[in-house]
């Protein structure tokens, strides 16, 4: 009996499929609505097409690090919540800079990835799960110092007094700002999607968390610390949930208290949409970035076409499924991303 | 096609096949059981044995070749199917087969519970009658307080008592024990022995499987000796068990061994002191020379991997300290014995050495990724480079160094494992069971390169539990059993016997 089965065209098929089932799949949507709808493809529309794609992307960045060691972090969209809560505070409770506020978000993100990757890898609590405890923790525990309530420029504390400072002119500008017309948060998007292509496709370090997610039991035979590791990707994916924060209170211009809490979903969605890209199987930078884009995309052009807003959860679900299936059920690969729980 | 046979077999495998991919496990084994009477079934690790339980009990169905029960040809394509034709297994891992969080009588009447016979919601009072009527085919005299009892307070024996009944129940014509003393005190495995006599008083046909000898000698009737999945050894009761366990670890092979130059290292490499390995083990002192391959044989559970685990800095032993070139040597963490040059080549190559998916280049460049990188870039080309080379040193047969290492054969993929740790210049390097579920070619291959390694300076240890493959490749040879040394002889100065009868004696 031969290993090597024989490669009918169906399998030829089946694998130009998942190879570039997305990739055609979001072109062909993007052209769909450009034709549909004049709007649709203008610079203004793209770019905020971008800029919407943005914070969701770099959220499933942070996701991507967490499935790279075969986890899976749901506290992401709390930690941008609480960035939230921890920049406005910063400026509007303690008349602090919008400086002070970004360093502020960033070290609580770094606190809240260190938290949880003591609880997975000293305490031995399976990915998922510590991270969801660390979810309703961190969604409680930013509600505490706001008294329950979104942090705004001049509003009225408890004590009857007012909040002394207000959002920093430049901290707005994060959201708002332009470089050579391109939006700051798409600029930081690209940024972030590329160091992340980097570290994890040319780095030894990024080899090493893929190691980890393929077989730890391998990787800490072959010496790879993989508690460390582990541990590391969770603290990266804590403070990439940070900068979208940042992004998104930027962009509301006041500490909500809802914030972020509907983008977990939509982030862990991107980034298993990113594991089908190109038939990869793998978490990747690029295949969550296009992920991004193509929920964007469906998103925008369903609002251009007078879609109502409660259609929009079914439409990120379905693309979702449809996803999962070229990765799980169409591709013949068996290298494919599966949680560990 | 029926043949009706001279004498009545309760059953009969003939010539029975099966291939994992390329892997060929059993290679046509005929076996008969007589009614009444114990079968027992030695075997080596990776001589078939469990595969060939698995084909009997269902779990897995043979690719070639009949099995007859009572004469009549049968297929058994699932547990149902070998249920129903009279075969029933009791496994050796136990908690495969008892749910925890259920009662002792749930436990009983498990199978019918699966099998819907009973209703979806069903009080405990409903099932009692049939549970007695399943504890009471053993005269297990548990009164409906221990039936209704959270199976967990049960002990280990009173486990394997339940699963006997639940299988005896169906009134076997053939039971197959694996292994069922290997967790049982030695009270408890006597009260098994009882049962398993009056059995065989009923006629029934027993394939026992073990280990022990003591056991085999005490309860058998037929011994049969499976190696490198074909039967090697048959004999009626008396037996010559040092015949069956040479059978067993291949010593008819000897050609090959006048190849083999005998090497004397010199200087201690790594030295192991005051170490117990196992439990209850006395304490062992070992030293591993440079420049010669010293083979730590023994059979299964005499502490070989967790020697050589705790030498990798893998797992700790309750006591015992090394040393690497006279120094104090404590690996807390396997990348400290990389970083010393001490490596392992782990047994379970799939679990422990390779990655689902990835190609030869990243499989073998793990160790060393700070060998390929510069500030932590990896240099691409470098590391195609020495994929290329370690492909062409080693004979990998190969598409590239691209090709995923699961999709290669077991023996090319072992040498993938091995020229990981190889080609990065060791001064220890471990091999534990290097040459399982790898072919003769890829085997002798394996054992040169070990040879030359040692040739060159290195201290090489080879874990293995087969006589022929230390014949191959060993300069030195430790005896190990029950996690103690029984003997340390060059492999010049001792005869196959005296290895053989080392192994097997019993404390």
């Amino acid at each position: 009996m031969s290993t090597q089965a024989e490669i009918t065209t169906l399998d030829r098929v089946r694998d130009l499929i998942v190879k570039y089932g997305f990739i055609v799949v979001t072109v062909a949507l993007f052209i769909f609505f450009a034709v549909t709808e004049p709007a649709f493809a203008t610079s203004a529309s793209v770019l905020s097409m971008l800029k919407y794609a943005s914070v969701t992307a770099i959220l499933g960045l942070g996701v991507t690090f967490s499935m790279v060691v075969g986890g899976l972090d749901l506290s992401i969209g709390s930690t941008a919540g609480l960035s939230v809560q921890l920049a406005a505070m910063t400026m509007v409770f303690y008349n602090l800079t919008g400086t002070t506020a970004v360093s502020v978000v960033l070290i609580g993100g770094v606190i809240v990835g260190v938290m949880n990757a003591v609880l997975i890898v000293v305490f031995k609590i399976p990915d998922l799960l510590a991270t969801l405890g660390m979810m309703f923790v961190i969604q409680g525990v930013k509600l505490i110092p706001v008294f329950g309530q979104s942090v705004s420029s001049g509003m009225v504390l408890p004590d009857g007094s007012t909040a002394p400072g207000k959002f920093d002119d430049w901290f707005l500008q994060i959201d708002r700002g332009t470089l050579f017309g391109i939006p700051y948060p798409v600029i930081i998007m690209m940024v972030l999607v590329v160091a992340s292509w980097f570290v994890l496709s040319r780095t030894s370090w990024g080899r090493k968390l893929y190691a980890i997610g393929a077989n730890p039991e391998a990787a800490r035979l072959a010496g790879v610390k993989v508690k460390l590791h582990h541990g590391l990707a969770y603290v990266v994916s804590a403070v990439f949930a940070s900068i979208g924060g940042i992004i998104l209170v930027s962009r509301i211009g006041q500490g909500d208290v809802s914030a972020g809490s509907s983008s977990l979903l939509e982030a862990v969605a991107v980034a298993l949409v990113g594991t089908s890209v190109l038939g990869i199987g793998k978490p990747n930078a690029w295949g969550t970035l296009l992920g991004a884009l193509l929920i964007s995309i469906v998103l925008t052009g369903m609002t251009m076409m007078g879609t109502q807003y409660y259609h929009q959860d079914t439409a990120k679900g379905l693309v979702l499924i449809v996803a999962l299936l070229l990765s799980y059920t169409v591709s013949r690969h068996k290298n494919r991303y599966v949680p560990a729980t | 096609m029926t043949t009706t046979t001279d004498e009545n077999w309760a059953l009969e495998l003939d010539s029975i096949t099966i291939a994992f991919g390329a892997n060929q496990v059993l290679k046509g084994v005929d076996l008969k059981l007589r009614p009444g009477s114990v079968t027992a079934l030695l075997g080596a690790n990776g001589a078939g044995k469990s595969t060939l339980i698995k084909v009997l009990s269902g779990v897995y169905s043979a690719q070639g070749g009949t099995v007859r029960v009572d004469g009549d040809e049968v297929e058994i394509e699932s547990p149902s199917d070998a249920s129903k034709h009279g075969i029933q297994t009791v496994h050796q891992r136990i908690d495969d087969s008892i749910v925890p969080g259920l009662t002792v009588a749930e436990n009983l009447v498990f199978e019918e519970i699966a099998r819907g016979e009973f209703p979806a919601v069903s009080s405990l009072r409903r099932l009692m009658p049939r549970a007695r009527t399943i504890a009471s085919t053993l005269d297990l005299d548990w009164d409906d307080s221990i039936l209704k009892q959270d199976v967990f307070h049960l002990g280990i024996a009173d486990c394997q008592l339940l699963l006997l009944a639940r299988a005896l129940v169906h009134r076997p014509k053939v039971l197959v024990l694996d292994e069922p003393t290997s967790t049982l005190s030695a009270s408890e495995a006597e009260r098994l022995f009882a049962l398993v006599e009056q059995l065989r008083d009923a006629g029934v046909a027993i394939l026992y499987v073990s280990h022990r000898l003591s056991e085999i000698r005490q309860l058998a009737d037929t011994v049969v000796v499976l190696r490198d999945g074909k039967v090697v050894d048959e004999q009626a009761a008396p037996f010559d068990l040092g015949v069956a366990i040479g059978a067993m670890l291949g010593r008819e092979a000897l050609e090959e061994e006048s190849a083999l130059q005998v090497q004397r290292g010199e200087g201690t490499a790594l030295s192991i002191s005051g170490a117990r390995i196992l439990d209850d083990s006395a304490l062992v002192d070992m030293d591993f020379r440079y420049g010669e391959v010293t083979a730590i044989i023994g059979l299964i559970g005499a502490g070989k991997t967790e020697l050589a685990q705790a030498v990798f800095g893998a797992n700790r032993l309750e006591a015992g300290t090394f040393t690497l070139d006279g120094k104090p040597f404590a690996p807390r963490h396997p990348s400290t014995a990389v970083d010393a040059g001490v490596f392992l080549v782990p047994e379970d190559r799939a679990h422990e050495a390779m990655f689902p998916g990835w190609s030869i280049t990243r499989t073998l460049t793990v160790p060393f990724l700070s060998r390929f990188a510069r500030l932590g870039v990896m240099a691409g080309g470098a590391e195609r480079a020495a994929s290329a080379t370690a492909i062409e040193d080693f004979g990998v047969v190969a598409t590239g160094p691209n090709q995923p290492v699961d999709a290669l054969s077991g023996g090319n993929q072992q040498k993938v494992v091995v020229a990981r740790w190889m080609a990065a210049g060791p001064r220890v390097l471990i091999l534990d069971e290097p040459f399982r579920g790898v072919d003769i070619g890829a085997r002798t291959e394996l054992s040169l390169k070990a040879r030359s390694q040692a040739a060159d300076g290195a201290c090489v240890v080879v874990m293995l539990s087969d006589v022929d493959e230390l014949r191959q490749v060993a300069d030195r040879v430790i005896v190990l059993v029950e996690g103690e040394v029984r003997l340390d002889a060059y492999a010049d100065e001792i005869d196959d016997d005296q290895i053989i009868t080392s192994m097997s004696e019993v404390a």
